[in-house]
């Protein structure tokens, strides 16, 4: 049980490090809510829609971007909105600031700052998905040890 | 206190703007263009004084003018009168000269041509004194003969006496001599004298004989008188004379000569004195023959007189060798003319005056226009000031907003735990008190909008009564802490859903209840809402009364100076006391009994009292009372604070609402505030599909249960029983409890008519307190004796405040566990009947948090779909609506949508994401709705008696909640919106409009509190 306690309340601290260094909001919290016995993978299923998405979406503006003539501001937008869409959803609030950037860029039509952001995308969502597979590695754990997982808000 | 800081920060920012528009102002008054009075301000006093000198020399001509007018009538007036004398003068002296040449004339004739001589002496003598009234200026008159040296002795002896000389000598031998012979009496000391030895007269003689006219010495003394005078001499000739005669011929033919003394000076002192005038003017007469050396002969040289103006007259005595004028002048100087000095004196005032008035007039014009730059300025300022005020406003309460919605979501998180009833009611309060906090700063931003005129009132359908419950719990605190009565009563006729702006309406209520809670030390606040034309109804019909035989026999009024009012303090207006009350309450049954409805008509006009008996409103400030950041006096913001801007939004407010506002206050009587505004009713269909819970989540579990109310005033008892019958309680009242006891007890027989027990007995606290405990106990004795009961009813206290000890007291004399504490509301009711187990029961501590309960009452088993196309969305939605138990399908697009809704299919609800790549969620909206009507036309025409309404739900799922995308929603068939991410509170309002809640799944199987 003294594991399960230590893994919990490391499981705590790193859960509100990550609300408070704003990698996850509110929204993640509503997420983990939902997730209850009838559904218990909700949580991992969505984020992993997420990062699939993201990945693809990506790839897409960075394509979109590479060769300037012929560059549809329109369609990189779509890009953008699509992954704000999903990051708000799924409470990712680092990943939505940097797409709201981005969409202003994008209606300016500056292309230096939107491979910027692009740059920007990619690497939040890398450190997200790391810190977020870090997060669901320590809740198997808990789960292994037989403990529960701690639900805690912001 | 951070917040505190920052308001005085906002306040030194404010000053310091203050003062720079002032300068800036000060600097833009100097530049501004200045008229024609302000560039010459300077120049008036010296204006003024130029005037003055203008005038005075005015005046002075004026003066003169008249004056020198004055002097030429004077100057004619003097010769006028100074030619009149000397021509008197002259007429008197020829007339006397014409007589003393008769008198030469009578002497020729008989003295010479007759011989012997017809005159002597005694003759001579004897005719001038009777003819010398004729000759008034002549002293007297002499007749001289010539005798020639040669017949001296012949004469002499013939005479008797010898020729003297004027010194009365024998006179020395001359050539001839002239020796008086006849003389009149007054001169007869001169007889025998020889006018030719005096020099004077011999000249005269001389001069008589060879002219043969009357001549005049010069003036001299007269002899025997001191007057001046002058000697006439007439030549008397013996023989008549050839008619151009030669002076040789006349002095040959010269027999002696006729001579005759003018008082000159008693002669003139006559005649003035005949004339008018005499004494105003001096008069002289100068003899001129000598013009170098003028002789006076009459007046005095040296007399003082008028030297400034003279007139001389000529005089002609006849003797053309002297010369004489008269000179006339005033004894007085001009005197100065009254006239003239009045005139010009006058003149000069009036031109003062002129003078004043302009140079005021100047003034004055300078003085406006500077007042008016100083308005104006003023008037910048003020704007200036203003423009800060909504600044500091806006920067303000959005400080206030931030901490009060991390208050506020702190609060939700509370009521996520496990809450007793009570800790759960106090955060509830805690929470609503905390979003009219957030509301009431919205409101005060909401000032700054009503007066650009750019408010507009929504108009959705809500539930008065809620609302003015959850004001009253605002303010429950705090009247409870004053010991005040605080309570609402809504008429029966007022419909339960009415169409029009919950928010401002609640705003309005808040002011008015907050202001008489605020200035109300004791007593009570009665709020009371009823229909307009209801009113009047009850007005018109005030003769009858209609009560119940119980409450109405049964008014106690246990002083003197008791009111029927809640509290039984005076009011400020009569007419919302029991007496109005009971109207209104028996017209209800009136017409409830006659099932008349009188909801036909589309607009509700409500009437809203708020009565209070609190300080008043002093007579002197009434009738500024709506004017913005107006109180009473400074005072009231030192004791009782406030910013007055209430009232005057609340004014704004009713008038949007096509209402007015007014009052009626007594100092230290207390205020009726009243409005009235106009609400839509909402149609019967309309509420059917609304889901009343979002109005009023009253329990339903107490319908038909039955209490009695005793409370001695009736207004309260009134109040008591429309809480308890919108819990569907039926109610009676008892004024006492021994008519309760009399209503129930008589005879033992409990079930005596049709009198029910009631399952729950009322008690207001006044009336435990006041001694009657001791009845309630005999009658449970009563009761408990007689054996009849099938249950006990709970007896309940209703109380405004109580302390431990009166608690623990009551719950001695039987009474429940719990004490309704006022201010009344329906709900608060509920909860405590439930707490002493009437009604369901309840399982404290496994309650879920309110909106989940709800949600998964409302959502369980619906079949939604989920429209997006962003795949995270789309399994997040999924995943919250599934977690509240609906059925949840999805697509991915608006074409895989439409092609699911293809009629007839079985979702009951459907949230669409707006953008979507090909057809976004309007279009495909449309386009359900097309198929929809489509689907209904043709359903209606083959007479289905209109079963087959389609009408899916859609609703908007969208990150952005601007008013406009929602005005979009709408129009594109859309019934409401989601904001995305979804957050359970906006879920379920967006949802519960269109699903009822299904008992059967309430939260898991769980009861719900409420």
């Amino acid at each position: 049980m003294d594991a399960v306690s230590q893994l919990q309340s490391h499981f705590i601290s790193y859960t509100s490090n990550l609300y408070g260094e704003g990698f996850v909001d509110d929204q993640f919290y509503q997420l983990q809510k939902l997730q209850d016995g009838s559904n218990p993978d909700f949580v991992i299923e969505v984020v992993s829609l997420f990062f699939e998405d993201s990945e693809k979406l990506i790839n897409n503006m960075a394509r979109a971007l590479e060769s300037q003539a012929t560059l549809d501001y329109k369609q990189v937008g779509d890009h953008v909105h699509q992954l704000k869409g999903s990051s708000s959803s799924i409470g990712a609030s680092r990943v939505k600031d940097v797409c709201n950037g981005f969409k202003t860029h994008c209606e300016a039509q500056n292309h230096e700052m939107c491979l910027r952001c692009l740059q920007r995308l990619k690497y939040e969502c890398n450190l997200l998905k790391m810190k977020l597979q870090t997060l669901f590695k320590l809740q198997q754990q808990i789960l292994a040890a037989g403990g529960s997982v701690p639900l805690l808000d912001k | 206190m951070f917040m505190f800081m920052g308001l005085k920060m906002q306040q030194s920012h404010h000053h310091y703007h203050h003062s720079v528009t002032v300068r800036v102002n000060e600097q833009m008054g100097t530049k501004r263009g200045n008229t024609f009075i302000q560039s010459y301000r300077a120049w008036i006093p010296k204006l003024l004084v130029l005037w003055i000198m203008c005038t005075v020399s005015l005046s002075m001509f004026v003066y003169q003018l008249i004056d020198a007018n004055n002097k030429v009538w004077r100057k004619e007036v003097l010769v006028s009168m100074c030619d009149e004398r000397a021509r008197m003068l002259q007429d008197q002296f020829s007339v006397s000269v014409n007589h003393v040449h008769a008198l030469a004339i009578l002497v020729s004739t008989f003295h010479y041509y007759k011989d012997p001589s017809a005159i002597d002496q005694e003759t001579f003598a004897e005719y001038t004194a009777r003819t010398a009234f004729e000759r008034p200026l002549l002293n007297g008159v002499a007749y001289a003969q010539r005798v020639f040296d040669s017949e001296r002795e012949k004469f002499e002896r013939q005479h008797g006496w010898t020729i003297k000389t004027m010194e009365r000598e024998p006179s020395p031998i001359r050539d001839e001599y002239a020796p008086v012979i006849f003389s009149q009496e007054t001169v007869s000391y001169i007889e025998s004298l020889d006018m030719m030895s005096g020099e004077e007269d011999r000249e005269n003689i001389l001069r008589a004989r060879a002219t043969g006219k009357a001549v005049l010495t010069s003036p001299f003394k007269l002899l025997g008188s001191h007057h001046l005078g002058v000697v006439l001499t007439f030549p008397v000739y013996k023989s008549k004379l050839p008619l151009f005669p030669t002076v040789e011929e006349r002095i040959e033919a010269t027999a002696g000569y006729l001579g005759g003394a003018f008082d000159v000076e008693s002669l003139v002192e006559n005649l003035l004195g005949q004339l008018a005038g005499n004494q105003e003017i001096l008069v002289n007469v100068y003899d001129v023959t000598n013009s170098s050396d003028p002789l006076i002969m009459y007046g005095h040289q040296n007399q003082d007189g008028d030297r400034s103006l003279l007139h001389e007259s000529k005089l002609d005595f006849g003797d053309p060798f002297r010369k004489h004028q008269m000179i006339c002048r005033y004894y007085q100087k001009a005197p100065t003319s009254s006239t003239a000095l009045t005139t010009a004196f006058l003149f000069f005032v009036i031109g003062l005056l002129l003078g004043y008035i302009l140079y005021s007039a100047g003034n004055r014009i300078v003085k406006v226009e500077d007042d008016f730059h100083e308005m104006q300025e003023l008037k910048v300022r003020a704007e200036a000031a203003d423009v800060a005020k909504s600044r500091f406003l806006a920067t303000v309460s959005h400080e206030i907003r931030t901490p009060m919605n991390g208050i506020l979501g702190m609060l939700g998180l509370l009521l996520g735990t496990h809450l007793s009833s009570t800790q759960r009611d106090y955060t509830q309060t805690a929470q609503a008190c905390g979003k009219a906090l957030i509301a009431l700063i919205n409101e005060v931003l909401d000032r700054a909008k009503i007066e650009a005129g750019k408010l507009e009132l929504e108009a959705v359908p809500f539930n008065l009564r809620s609302i003015l419950d959850d004001v009253l719990s605002l303010f429950s605190e705090k009247s409870r802490h004053k010991g005040l009565e605080l309570a609402v009563f809504v008429s029966d006729k007022v419909p339960d859903i009415v169409r029009g702006d919950p928010g401002r309406f609640r705003q309005i209520i808040t002011n008015l209840v907050g202001n008489s809670v605020k200035f109300t030390e004791q007593g009570h606040v009665f709020v009371k809402v009823h229909l307009v034309e209801h009113t009047k109804a009850a007005e018109d019909s005030k003769a009858e009364t209609f009560l119940d035989g119980g409450s109405d026999e049964g008014v106690l009024i246990s002083g003197a100076h008791q009111f029927k009012t809640l509290s039984g303090c005076e009011a400020a207006e009569e007419r919302n006391s029991w007496d109005s009350l009971k109207h209104i309450i028996a017209d209800e049954r009136l017409r409830y009994d006659a099932s008349i409805s009188l909801e036909a008509s589309e607009n509700a006009t409500l009437m809203v009292c708020v009565e209070d008996t609190g300080i008043g409103i002093p007579l002197s400030a009434q009738d500024r009372v709506f004017m913005p950041f107006m109180q009473a006096d400074s005072s009231t913001s030192r004791n009782y604070g406030g910013t007055g801007i209430g009232l005057s939004i609340s004014k704004c407010l009713v008038e949007l609402m096509g209402g007015q506002i007014n009052f009626v206050s007594r100092p230290q009587v207390g205020s009726t505030f009243s409005f009235t505004a106009n609400f839509g009713r909402c149609k019967e269909n309309e509420f059917n599909d609304l889901n009343k819970t979002t109005f009023e989540d009253l329990p339903s579990d107490f319908q038909g249960l039955k209490a009695l109310v005793v409370d001695g005033k009736p207004v309260r008892s009134a109040v008591t029983r429309y809480h308890l019958k919108r819990l569907g309680i039926l109610v009676e009242v008892a004024s006492s409890i021994k008519n309760a006891a009399a209503i129930y007890g008589q005879n033992g027989s409990l079930t005596t008519g049709n009198k029910i027990l009631p399952d729950i007995i009322l008690v207001e606290k006044d009336l435990w307190i006041s001694g009657e405990d001791v009845g309630l106990s005999v009658w449970r004795l009563y009761w408990n004796q007689n054996g009849h009961m099938f249950k006990l009813p709970k007896l309940i206290l209703v109380a405004t405040n109580i302390s431990d000890a009166e608690f623990n007291k009551a719950k001695a004399a039987g009474f429940a566990d719990t004490v309704i504490m006022k201010p009344l509301r329906a709900s608060m009711v509920a909860a405590c009947l439930q707490q002493v187990g009437i009604g369901k029961k309840m399982q404290p501590g496994k309650d879920m948090p309110n909106g989940s309960c709800l949600l998964n009452s409302v959502l369980f088993g619906k079949k939604i779909l989920v429209i997006d196309d962003n795949r995270v969305n789309r399994r997040v939605a999924a995943g919250a609506l599934k977690k509240f138990g609906a059925d949840v399908e999805c697509a991915e697009s608006g074409k895989a949508a439409l092609v699911l809704l293809q009629l007839p299919h079985n979702y009951d609800a459907c949230f669409m994401d707006i953008q979507m790549p090909e057809m976004d969620g309007f279009e495909a909206t449309r386009r359900i709705r097309l198929m929809e009507s489509k689907a209904n036309e043709r359903v209606n025409d083959e007479g289905n008696g209109g079963n087959g309404q389609w009408h899916l739900p859609i609703l908007a799922m969208t990150a952005d909640v601007i008013h406009a995308t929602y005005d979009e929603c709408l129009k594109s068939g859309m019934d409401g919106y989601v904001s995305k991410p979804f957050k359970e509170e906006n879920l379920y309002q967006a949802v519960a409009k269109f699903f009822t809640a299904n008992p059967s799944h309430t939260c898991n199987k769980e009861t719900c509190l409420i």
